[in-house]
């Protein structure tokens, strides 16, 4: 079987999730979802076996394979590693959301629906090796969790910030695509594969720094990099569930993914390098800075994942390094990067499904309210405690490992010589030591401003106590993990992060076995990074004591001066100032978009016909006229005759059918019988639709035109009626291609087994037409119905409200 | 206002299968005649307009109780379901297949996928024709 088809899975599982929701009500649907990541996470983990020495698989699908594009899944070991977060995580998220979301209260069958949708568009991600397939799969990410964000859309918070993620990331999402395009050009194929093979050739490309700083913008506003990290807190309007896994474990990885994956193009370009280490680093400060102002739970996870994310991307920036020197600290920077990126979903998914349970049992999220929760919820609190000091880089849990291992490669920045790095490197090592100062102190904030101290003397909305052990159980696994991998890191190196490095770094190594790096807690004392983060734990201790006294420093800066308020001040006078553009122009009457429409048409078309001088009479090619053609013209031109002088409705109406039949009868008399059917039931149909709307019209009678309207009327239908004519009869005598019926003629019979020119041509040749043609004939239909069934319902309710 | 059109409603009885029929008719003829799904689904829907103008929209939703909203989804999904079907078989999308077929009665028959994304262009037309009609006349 083809594995590809596997990318679909969760997608066709969503279509029998409504159903289900809908017909076994005793069961929560979350049972029957769970399955899916569930068995995808078991069939994929067998790929291990592949990766493991830098092997590969590839599954094809062609999609429009004259364009060069298809559906590919190609698993390498980066790939498979995000593969495994997506389902691993994915499965303990859903198991999570059964206890988390009522089954009685919640529509489920929706929150299922987005979330199996957006596991597809994750694996598509991950797994695309065509980059227009990969963009596609990357826009879907954002539109399901845009609907995944503003699940709860009675909400105002949750449109906004729905609305708010999507403009950012969609945003970046179509810089990517030009940046793809580029790459595309440069490298002649849309396969990532052949474009690293290539990737020698595009350095000194005009295009190549464009295309590289239009990937990074795709990729830094997925990943919530500075200054796009705006949409993230606010992404927090999510259920608890989806902001596990979405904002610890997929969507926002998706950008270090991209970053991860077009190494191997870039890496060679100081720009790549300095960007994405640079923006990376200030990501990590800034993010850090900023949690510790933060009091909603989700809020501090929120800016601690924008940090961490920082962390990851400095680190995929080091790695690029090694492109430049052989210097193994930078090889290793990959391995760090990677090997945190684990150790980041592991540990901050379990902190926000407490974040999820503290709401839940007691009803706020305020850590000002929270306090002394630790002996009432002791499970709750022990991973919490887990998760947080793995955030904040203490041993023995598996964040020290990977925090060891950024702050050795920071500081190995500093000796690099290219680029200007041994002037300004020390900057690397100092920011990445301020920003994991203020990482331990928002760790310590989160936990123990929750579960330590006394209790509040108000009382919390909800009576406080442990969640049910179902809600407790996917926390309690990833915390495990947290601790396992601790003591286990060369595990999980070898199986997941070894592979993944040689996917990121791949022609630096002659064999996989090179990438040697053991992963261990205890480097002996002469270890900066040791040193390092004993300060941290000093400095980082103190700035916690006293934070009730420093924290005045957050007020500083006026609320109006955050990029947050630039945003949304930014979005505000989009919409006003394009409500005022708009209204200019809009008048809402129909009579005048038409005028613009026609006299647009006829202006341009006339004004391109002379300007190609396209304009050209041959007599010689005009054929005979018949009677009946001359009989049915009169016909035609005296019902048009008629509809202007008409008197009443009916009669216009009468005299627009005898124009439309006159017309059918034209196609009758050319030999086009299938266009003649057509017009006919048109004509029939739109007939008895005028007459329904008719009672409801307004009686007819001149709408107060006067004189210079009319007569601007005049020049409009009369510029509109000559270029049509000129447009046709040049069009006609002039062919520099031969007529494409031939083709069809011979080929109607072979290729397409029909007899009937016209429909195959509709179902065939261009079903592609056909297909949007109805789609768009649905939505008109879709659309007059909102439109009346709306008003309808509107004017009921004011009824009951009167 | 009640009217009591007998000869209208006794004959439109009559008419509207002889134009469903030949809806029908024109429909699986399209490939090789004057015909498909366009057509087709106009004269279905032709058919369906004049049960409403013989009789009432009540007495119409009664007898053909569909919901025609529900009969455009499953005329895209079907149109839409067919070109996608094509990549399950690793060619591209809108690849269509067709072969010659004996079936019992009909005797040889060729078979194509063509037909059945004419079919979800039959449902989406009269689908969303009918919507529209009904939504219109519904709302005097």
């Amino acid at each position: 079987m083809e594995f590809v088809l596997l990318i679909f899975l969760p997608i066709l599982a969503a279509l029998v999730v409504p159903l289900l929701f809908k017909r076994v009500k005793s069961i929560h649907t979350g049972w029957f979802v769970l399955l899916v990541p569930l068995s995808l996470f078991i069939f994929y983990i067998g790929f291990i076996a592949t990766t493991m020495d830098g092997g590969y698989a590839v599954s094809e699908l062609q999609w429009v394979p004259s364009l060069g594009i298809s559906f590919v899944s190609y698993i390498d070991g980066l790939s498979l590693l995000f593969t495994l977060l997506i389902t691993g995580i994915g499965a303990l998220v859903v198991l999570y959301s059964i206890f988390y979301l009522d089954k009685d209260k919640e529509k489920l069958g929706n929150f299922y629906v987005y979330l199996l949708l957006f596991m597809t568009a994750m694996l598509g991600v991950v797994q695309s090796d065509n980059v227009i397939t990969l963009y596609l799969f990357w826009e879907l990410t954002s539109i399901s969790s845009f609907l995944l964000i503003g699940y709860w859309h009675t909400r105002d918070r949750s449109r906004f910030g729905a609305l708010k993620s999507m403009m950012i990331t969609v945003f970046g999402g179509l810089m990517m695509l030009g940046g793809f395009v580029l790459l595309g050009i440069m490298g002649n194929s849309f396969s990532i594969r052949e474009l690293i093979a290539n990737g020698s050739t595009f350095v000194g490309h005009e295009f190549f720094v464009l295309a590289l700083v239009l990937v990074l913008l795709g990729a830094f506003t997925k990943s919530a990099q500075f200054p796009f990290y705006v949409w993230l807190p606010d992404a927090m309007e999510a259920p608890t569930p989806v902001s596990a896994y979405l904002h610890s474990a997929t969507m926002v990885k998706a950008g270090l993914y991209l970053v991860a994956r077009f190494t191997p193009i870039f890496a060679v370009s100081e720009v790549w390098v300095w960007l994405v280490t640079g923006i990376g680093l200030l990501t990590l400060f800034w993010g850090s800075f900023f949690a510790v102002k933060q009091t909603d739970l989700k809020a501090i996870l929120a800016f601690s994942t924008v940090s961490q994310l920082g962390l990851i991307m400095s680190l995929l920036g080091a790695s690029a390094v090694a492109y430049h020197t052989n210097d193994a600290i930078f090889k290793f920077a990959a391995f760090a990067a990677i090997f945190h990126l684990i150790n980041h979903a592991t540990f901050k998914g379990s902190l926000f499904m407490i974040a999820g349970i503290v709401d839940h049992e007691t009803g706020t999220r305020d850590i000002r309210k929270l306090g002394g929760l630790m002996s009432i919820m002791p499970i709750s609190f022990t991973v919490a405690f887990i998760g947080s000091m793995s955030m904040a880089g203490l041993p023995p849990f598996n964040g020290f490992l990977s925090k060891e291992m950024f702050l050795e490669s920071m500081l190995a920045l500093r000796h690099f010589e290219l680029f200007n790095f041994g002037t300004w490197g020390i900057i690397f090592p100092v920011v990445a030591w301020i920003a994991s100062v203020f990482t331990f102190v928002y760790s310590f904030y989160f936990v123990f401003k929750t579960f330590i101290g006394k209790r509040k003397s108000e009382p919390l909305p909800n009576a406080p106590h442990e969640a049910p052990i179902g809600m407790l159980l996917s926390p309690v696994i990833l915390a495990t993990l947290v601790v396992g991998i601790f003591f286990i890191p060369n595990l999980i190196g070898k199986w997941l992060v070894k592979p993944a490095v040689l996917a990121v770094q791949p022609g630096l190594y002659n064999h996989p076995s090179e990438v040697d790096v053991h992963v261990a807690a205890w480097h002996g004392f002469d270890s900066p990074a040791l040193w390092m983060t004993i300060a941290i734990v000093g400095v980082g201790a103190i700035l916690y004591v006293t934070m009730k006294r420093w924290q005045k420093l957050y007020d500083i800066q006026p609320q109006y001066l955050s990029l947050n308020a630039l945003y949304d001040s930014a979005m505000l006078f989009g919409e006003s100032g394009m409500n005022r553009l708009s209204r200019f122009y809009m008048t809402g009457l129909i009579r005048t978009y038409l005028l613009y429409m026609f006299a647009f048409i006829a202006a341009i078309t006339t004004a391109a016909l002379f300007i190609k001088e396209a304009f050209i009479v041959d007599m010689a090619s005009f054929s005979a006229v018949s009677v009946y053609g001359v009989l049915t013209a009169i016909i035609l031109v005296i019902a048009v005759a008629m509809i202007l002088l008409a008197k009443t409705r009916l009669s216009a109406i009468i005299a627009l059918g005898a124009v439309g039949y006159s017309v059918a009868l034209f196609f009758v008399i050319f030999k086009a019988p299938d266009l003649a059917l057509t017009q006919l039931v048109i004509e029939t149909i739109s007939v008895a639709l005028f007459l329904l709307a008719f009672q409801r019209l307004p009686k007819l009678n001149n709408h107060g035109e006067t004189k210079p309207n009319k007569l601007m009327n005049l020049i409009i239908s009369a510029g509109v009626g000559i270029t049509v004519m000129l447009v046709a009869i040049s069009a006609h005598s002039q062919k520099l291609i031969p007529s494409i019926s031939q083709y069809y003629k011979d080929t109607v019979a072979t290729e397409a087994g029909g007899g009937n020119i016209v429909n195959v041509i509709l179902v065939d040749y261009r079903g592609f037409d056909t297909l949007f043609e109805i789609a768009v004939l649905s939505i008109a239909g879709i659309g007059v119905l909102a439109m009346i069934k709306l008003r309808l319902a509107r004017k009921e309710d004011t009824d009951e409200n009167k | 206002m009640k009217t009591n059109d007998v000869i209208l409603q006794t004959t439109t009885k009559i008419v509207f299968f002889i134009i469903f029929l030949f809806s029908i008719h024109i429909f699986f003829a399209g490939h090789y005649t004057p015909g498909g799904g366009f057509v087709g689904g106009l004269l279905t829907t032709g058919a369906i307009v004049l049960l409403l103008l013989a009789f009432d929209l009540k007495t119409v939703q009664k007898a053909l109780p569909f919901n025609f909203t529900i009969v455009t989804g499953i005329g895209l999904l079907l149109a839409l379901g067919t070109a996608a079907g094509s990549i399950f078989f690793n060619v591209p999308f809108f690849t269509h297949a067709f072969d010659d077929f004996t079936l019992p009665l009909f005797g040889t028959t060729s078979l194509h996928t063509a037909m059945i994304f004419d079919a979800g262009v039959y449902l989406v037309v009269v689908g969303a024709a009918i919507t529209m009609i009904q939504s219109i006349g519904g709302d005097a």
